[in-house]
């Protein structure tokens, strides 16, 4: 139980896959611009993380060592085709505005590193709660960057109004550059330097 | 069995295979169908929320299939302007089309404004029918060019003078979100509205401005504020409207159309 | 037609950068840009990768995937475009696993000092991105020639020159918590900015 318990809590702050191991950052500055765009691409990633790790564990004794990369990204692929089918069929709209964002959940390295470092060398159902509690510590940044991008940026959160920007006969004049791209890696790097004064143990030695 | 060896190795890859095909496979057909009517149901949305006919885009299905029953479709040869009455407009893809080599056509370097090397030599046009009265209140025309990223598609509508503008909008973009992205922007696409598209030379007029439009402009019936921060963007807009209303688009539709209804006011 | 392709390639490289205008490959780039040497390794093995595999993928979505594309072996009306993802990404694992293979035999100092990140050029975006891209923009055989080779050194220039950065940063006094990773990301973001000066650009 404990072991399970640090394999869920660990990935949240304390071994945090974007901020310290940094895997899956690729995504998480593209579909960041709005919040519910990053919720499903948050919940995708879970399922897909969780259920890659436990198959890989599952079989883990009789992959041969030659071709176990190809295996890997076979069920990680067809994990990834069959969560972007589901979205096109349910949440259409979000889906349309993922786009390829969907498809490279596969090259998440997040998903990839977990199967190989982690599933590799432990039993189902341990990682398949290590791949949930990676995800989640995955959907932590990014629902913290969406948050800032979408509200800074439109003055919304989720759609509703909560700055009335200036175009729509509010105060608020929307900041263009929370939604491009940069906007995202300067949170990301506020984030990691809040982490690590509350965390001093994750600062990194000086080379 | 060692797992390492030559035939363990095929054995695994084999099975790994057939479990994950299966899967996939299983998946992209089951939900094919609900995937196709999604698409169907987009498109006619987008019309409607283009054509100004639904304000609301969390319309539902069933308001969108009322709508319709007014909304007739017809598929136009844009070379001659004639309505073709052999091909049925519901098994028509425009963009599918368009990559088809039987059913392209590639646009001269010089004519190709908007950027899209090839287009369908047939346009699915829409339009909207007056339910008491028969005649036709309103042409929806399909658009699309590129910007700065991406091709931005859309819709048009315009009034039954084949002149004013209804209502514009895209349905597919990959624009920058809160610059180029603001062609989503209601406030903005509510300006377009009792725009013309041609002068009195026939000639497509509209374009983006830099800046804002004034009131006092002469010209501003033929202006539209251009997407502040995104000057590629407004440009491809300008481009694909001069693109799809000049004479390689709907022109020699419009003209022909006008001609028949002897209302053709302008001097060519 | 020579000209096209100049141009198609000054675009990859730096109008259409996969790195730094697409952020993509962004885990291998943060995270193997401490030290110049290190970055050119993984640099080459990039562009070796991507010029393979976004012509093999463009090969296998021309008469395999694409609607009708089984038309010369006299199937009709085949549309297997949803397999795509699968077949770029086991075109790429194969070509890494067989680019690992070689390393460690040949070039044994190399593969040690990729470790982990030489299996993860699998799960590099850009690589994927590439071959994506490709397929979006159809381009023909010659063209995702020019591109992957144009792509796959563009996103090589961006790590080596964000590896050059760093090597230089060590002398610099950086507030404790910010040290390593933070800074970095801060210094992507800056030279994402700066690369957003090019968008647009028309060749």
């Amino acid at each position: 139980m404990e072991k399970i318990k640090k394999v869920v809590v660990d990935p949240l702050f304390n071994n945090n896959p974007i901020a310290l191991q940094v895997l899956g950052i690729c995504s998480a500055l593209a579909v960041t611009t709005k919040m519910d765009k990053s919720l499903v691409m948050c919940a995708a990633v879970i399922a897909v993380t969780a259920l890659s790790n436990y198959s890989v564990s599952l079989i883990r004794k009789i992959i041969p060592s030659s071709i176990r990369i190809i295996v890997q990204m076979t069920i990680i692929a067809s994990l990834v085709i069959m969560a972007d089918q589901i979205l096109k069929a349910y949440v259409y709209d979000i889906a349309k505005e993922l786009s390829v964002f969907v498809g490279l959940i596969i090259t998440n390295c997040i998903v990839m590193g977990r199967a190989e470092g982690f599933a590799m060398k432990n039993p189902p159902f341990l990682s398949l709660m290590d791949g949930i509690g990676n995800g989640i510590g995955y959907s932590l940044i990014l629902v913290y960057v969406a948050f800032f991008r979408e509200l800074l940026g439109t003055g919304k959160i989720l759609g509703f109004t909560i700055l009335t920007p200036t175009t729509e006969g509010g105060w608020y004049t929307p900041n263009g550059l929370a939604l491009l791209a940069p906007s995202a890696f300067f949170l990301i790097g506020l984030f990691i330097w809040a982490l690590r004064t509350w965390k001093p143990e994750q600062i990194e030695e000086v080379q | 069995m060692q797992k390492d060896s030559f035939t363990g190795t095929l054995v695994v890859a084999g099975l790994i295979c057939i479990v994950c095909s299966f899967f996939v496979s299983g998946a992209a057909i089951t939900l094919k169908d609900k995937q196709e009517e999604n698409k169907v149901l987009d498109i006619k949305k987008n019309l409607l929320l283009a054509s100004g006919l639904a304000k609301d885009s969390k319309i539902t299905e069933e308001e969108i299939e009322i709508a319709f029953q007014n909304i007739q479709a017809q598929v136009i040869d844009l070379e001659t302007g004639d309505v073709l009455e052999d091909i049925a407009p519901e098994s028509f893809n425009q963009r599918k089309a368009a990559k088809d080599q039987t059913m392209n056509k590639t646009i001269s370097a010089e004519d190709d404004v908007a950027g899209i090397k090839q287009r369908s030599k047939y346009a699915k046009i829409y339009k909207v029918i007056d339910t008491d009265q028969q005649t036709t209140q309103m042409y929806i025309f399909p658009i699309h060019g590129k910007g700065l990223w991406s091709t931005l598609y859309g819709f048009l509508a315009l009034d039954n003078d084949l002149q004013t503008v209804k209502g514009i909008g895209f349905y597919e973009h990959a624009e920058t979100p809160g610059l180029g992205g603001e062609v989503d922007n209601p406030q903005w696409k509510a300006t377009w509205q009792g725009k013309k598209i041609y002068d009195e030379d026939f000639e497509v007029r509209l374009h983006l401005i830099k800046g804002k439009v004034s009131e006092s402009d002469s010209q501003n019936l033929f202006k539209i504020d251009g997407l502040s921060g995104a000057t590629i963007t407004s440009n491809g807009v300008t481009h694909l409207i001069d693109y799809w209303f000049g004479h390689d688009g709907f022109k020699p539709f419009i003209a022909k159309h006008l001609q028949q209804e002897g209302s053709l006011s302008w001097k060519k | 037609m020579f000209e096209h392709y100049l141009s198609l390639f000054f675009k990859a490289v730096f109008v259409e950068n996969l790195a730094l205008s697409f952020f993509l490959g962004m885990c291998t780039f943060i995270a193997v840009s401490k030290k110049v040497s290190t970055a050119i390794g993984l640099g080459i093995a990039v562009v070796v990768v991507q010029s393979i595999t976004v012509p093999a993928n463009n090969l296998i979505y021309t008469y395999l995937l694409k609607e009708n594309a089984l038309s010369w072996m006299g199937i009709q009306g085949t549309d297997l475009s949803f397999l795509g993802l699968i077949s770029y990404i086991g075109v790429i694992a194969a070509m890494v696993q067989i680019l690992e293979m070689i390393l460690d035999k040949h070039v044994p100092s190399l593969y040690n000092a990729l470790g982990i990140f030489l299996p993860l050029i699998t799960v590099n975006c850009a690589i994927l991105g590439g071959s994506l891209f490709m397929v979006e923009r159809s381009y023909n055989f010659g063209e995702s020639v020019v591109f992957g080779f144009g792509s796959g050194f563009g996103w090589a220039l961006a790590i080596m020159t964000l590896a050059g950065i760093r090597e230089k940063l060590k002398y610099s006094d950086i507030p404790v918590g910010l040290r390593g990773l933070g800074i970095t990301f801060m210094i992507v973001g800056l030279m994402s900015l700066g690369f957003l000066a090019f968008s647009g650009i028309q060749l």
